[in-house]
């Protein structure tokens, strides 16, 4: 087995929240040496968890998705055992700096000399209010690759924008598109792919910029906004506004012109099955699939016009079938006849499924402040060759100070035990810190 | 033509659908030479989907197939014919990347496996794009976009709480999986250029997917965490300030929640009587549905007074986290996207001057640009045989005997 791509590769990693760390976890499985810069004066724009400081009662008192800590317990030292954060920091590394000092900058300066990138997905003002610009960067090294990642970019009429994935999407025209077709705009659903595909775009954005640098030296700035990336996934809608003016609307489960194309109830406690027929062959499979009952003769369904046309009710003949039936039951049945059909998975389902587990998509992961291994999320695609894995759990709050302080950049005992008193060093947050 | 990061580049382009193809646009759009091979006759079946131009279902004229496929050459190729698969072969020694997106079973039952590129070209990065992936019982089962996001998307949260799930209606997911796609093409290709050595790329959407749209990575390590997980489609928003609002021409979108940005938006709102209660900054008053009522009446009425553009100049002067919710038509209008390149005119020999999107990040070294629209079928058959030596009149017979 050889070298992994990004071997030999240096990040330096300012990213927060989603979109940011998603990317950066694709290098780090590639090999790259990504090290995030965090402080332990200020927990920051929710980098690594919301607060310092947690104890049980406050965690049972969390909605689902925020009780993600191993069996509730927040134990001694909560910023390491929060599953938002493990979940995309694993093959990362983490110094602690405070940049408000005045040694701050200059530990940053020794770090970006030895380093070829630097991320970040902060409000444009952020980075510029740390003096952390391009212009800085660069005098420091000549070739460094800079990505930024702001809603809606470094410059332009929106640049100053607070924002979040929210409303990046909502102004790049995808949350329009999304919800149920029945109701208006107050109902969209709270999601954002926008943050995961900014997250895949910047991890491209940082390869293509190494690739071009390999080859002539030059390093670049990328400026990546989280808008204008979700617009590229809209290229159908909206070259039908500018050829034909026609205005897209959100189609729901529904499709243009395939029926039947939906999110069918299945036999158990909120258990859904998505079904698509997309030509006839599929709808011949469909019909054999359900052993062809005499309602799939009638004539409303004779061809795909006809049942696109009748699918209010086509729908109600489905739903009386697959209601009494396992979505799992369904999925194999179906897809035995070639239609493409799926159960609608909560996350317990994944960790059951067959083909996940074959795939050995999941990971068994130890961590030196959680008592017990993890099946963790695994790679984002997978190479034969030279395989990638989860090579090391997610970095505890300062892992890497020594490393990165004294290995890396040089200093001293005397200089590290220095910096340690004035409040860079550590793996604690400062007992100010809420 | 000024260098771009890809410049040098050779890809051969097998996909068909969305996930494949916008994985090798990615690439061509950073200036790589990607070659579109389609079976002759038909082509892509992305030719027949829409939209079309002027609604006339023509296969030069597919809005979908245009916008996946600029900057791309195109050829065609009958990889079913013994000669056809011995000049993919020859196309194959010359190339850098191939990438791929059929079932698992089709490449190795035509000869072409990884195995057997690896013989004719061991530095090749091939990669293979399914729903699925190239192992494990679902390997050759059939996915859509909605079935795929339902798998490996957060799709059973999404919704409302009486309702089946709902999914992101337009396609989304599948540009995702390209996306990761060409992610992991770059990594190799870095990794065959400065370390050596050829690759075998897996990318299976639904693992894509996993991995991390919204928030599912993180919900996946709870669960494993905590024994607990969100089963349906309770409010995923944190409180009822951050949601979509009408306005007076239309809607808009903020996230007001939370000690910082609430009073940011009583502020911007003059602030009203009816919200000076303490008890909208707690945690319970932001999920309570009486203060929700309350709350969405007082903003309903104010904002019916104001266009989305007011609201947001607003929002801006006062640091509230908000966007307008824009249609296409508000997009194509928009004052940044415009003032930000975001459109590109293209020309096209059937289709004339088509508007179309532009690039998802800037390169200041090395920028995305446009170089060619989409292929004609088998525009560039003349020209990419005839690098590799064919005639003509070799072309001629390779037609007539239905190789391309």
């Amino acid at each position: 087995m050889g070298k992994l791509p990004l071997e030999g590769i240096r990040i330096v990693d300012f990213t927060v929240v989603i979109a940011g760390p998603s990317g950066t976890a694709k290098l780090a499985d590639l090999g790259a040496e990504v090290i995030r810069v965090e402080s332990i004066q200020e927990i920051g724009t929710g980098a690594r968890i919301q607060r310092a400081k947690w104890n049980r009662e406050q965690v049972k008192n969390q909605p689902i998705q925020r009780r993600q800590f191993p069996d509730g317990d927040p134990g001694q030292r909560p910023w390491n055992r929060s599953a938002g954060f493990n979940a995309h920091a694993r093959n990362k590394l983490c110094m602690t700096v405070d940049l408000k000092k005045p040694e701050g900058k200059d530990i940053l300066t020794k770090l970006v000399a030895k380093s070829d990138v630097v991320i970040e997905n902060h409000a444009t003002d952020y980075m510029e209010y740390k003096g952390l610009t391009y212009e800085w960067l660069k005098a420091i090294k000549e070739d460094i690759i800079y990505v930024r990642m702001p809603g809606f970019g470094t410059w332009g009429p929106y640049s100053k924008w607070r924002t979040f994935g929210s409303t990046a999407e909502s102004q790049a025209g995808r949350s329009f598109l999304s919800g149920y077709k029945d109701m208006d705009a107050t109902e969209i659903p709270w999601v954002f792919p926008a943050d995961a595909g900014a997250g895949a775009s910047a991890a491209f954005a940082i390869i293509a910029a190494l690739y071009y640098r390999h080859r002539t030296g030059k390093g670049q700035l990328v400026d990546l906004a989280l808008a204008e990336n979700i617009l590229t996934y809209l290229g159908a809608p909206f070259l039908d506004y500018t050829m034909n003016g026609r205005v897209a609307q959100n189609p729901g489960n529904r499709h243009e012109y395939a029926a039947p194309h939906g999110c069918y109830p299945a036999y158990g406690q909120d258990r859904w099955v998505n079904i698509t027929v997309t030509n006839d062959e599929e709808w011949e499979g469909f019909c054999k699939a359900l052993g062809n009952p005499a309602w799939t003769k009638d004539p409303k369904f004779a061809d795909a016009a006809r049942r696109w046309e009748n699918q209010d009710e086509l729908d109600q003949h489905i739903i009386a079938w697959t209601k009494e039936r396992p979505p799992y039951d369904i999925f194999h049945l179906l897809q035995t006849f070639d239609v493409p059909a799926g159960p609608v998975m909560d996350v317990k389902d994944c960790y059951n499924d067959p083909h996940l587990e074959a795939r050995q998509w999941f990971e068994t992961v130890t961590h030196p402040e959680i008592e017990r291994p993890m099946r963790s999320p695994g790679m984002f695609f997978k190479y034969k060759e030279n395989p990638i894995r989860v090579r090391r759990h997610s970095p505890r709050l300062g892992e890497d100070n020594e490393y990165v302080y004294k290995k890396l950049l040089g200093f001293s005992e005397a200089e590290y035990k220095d910096l340690e008193a004035k409040g860079h060093i550590g793996m604690d947050y400062a007992p100010h810190v809420p | 033509m000024a260098d771009m990061a890809l410049s040098g580049v050779k890809v051969l382009d097998l996909t068909h659908h969305v996930a494949g193809p916008f994985c090798t646009k990615t690439l061509a759009d950073y200036g790589a030479d990607v070659i579109k091979i389609e079976r002759p006759g038909s082509g892509d079946p992305a030719r027949s989907m829409g939209p079309f131009q002027g609604d006339d279902p023509h296969p030069e004229k597919s809005g979908l197939f245009f916008y996946l496929n600029t900057n791309k050459r195109g050829v065609t190729l009958n990889l079913k014919t013994p000669t056809g698969r011995e000049i993919f072969k020859e196309l194959v020694k010359g190339a850098d990347v191939l990438v791929e997106s059929f079932r698992p079973h089709v490449m190795p039952g035509l000869g072409l496996s990884y195995e057997e590129m690896k013989k004719v070209n061991p530095g090749l990065v091939m990669s293979s794009v399914t729903s699925f992936g190239q192992t494990g019982p679902y390997a050759e089962y059939k996915a859509t976009e909605m079935v795929i996001y339902g798998m490996g998307g957060a799709m059973v949260n999404t919704g409302q709480p009486e309702r089946e799930p709902v999914s992101y209606g337009v396609p989304t997911a599948v540009y995702h999986g390209g996306r990761v796609a060409a992610v992991g093409v770059m990594g190799a290709l870095f990794g065959a250029k400065v370390h050596g050595g050829g690759e075998h790329v897996d990318v299976s959407v639904m693992e894509t997917l996993l991995n991390s749209v919204d928030r599912r990575i993180s919900a996946l390590l709870a669960y494993e965490y905590s024994g607990e997980f969100n089963p349906g489609r309770e409010s995923q928003s944190g409180g009822y300030c951050n949601g979509y609002f009408p306005c007076q021409d239309g809607y808009f979108c903020m996230a007001a929640n939370g000690p910082i940005m609430f009073p940011r938006l009583l502020k911007m709102m003059g602030n009203p009587e009816e919200l000076s209660d303490p008890a909208f900054l707690t945690p319970q008053g932001q999920t309570d549905p009486g203060m929700r009522d309350l709350f969405e009446a007082v903003v309903l009425n104010w904002a019916i007074e104001y266009t989305r553009e007011q609201i947001v100049q607003m929002a801006e002067k006062n640091g509230l986290i908000c966007g307008a919710v824009s249609t296409m038509e508000d997009v194509d209008t928009d004052r940044h996207f415009n003032a930000r390149g975001m459109f590109a005119d293209i020309e096209h020999p059937v289709m004339g001057t088509v508007r179309s999107l532009g690039r998802p990040f800037t390169m200041s070294e090395t920028p995305w640009a446009v170089r060619r629209p989409a292929p004609l079928l088998g525009q560039h058959n003349a020209e990419v045989y005839g690098e590799l030596g064919y005639a003509q009149d070799d072309l001629v017979k390779l037609h007539e005997t239905g190789v391309i």
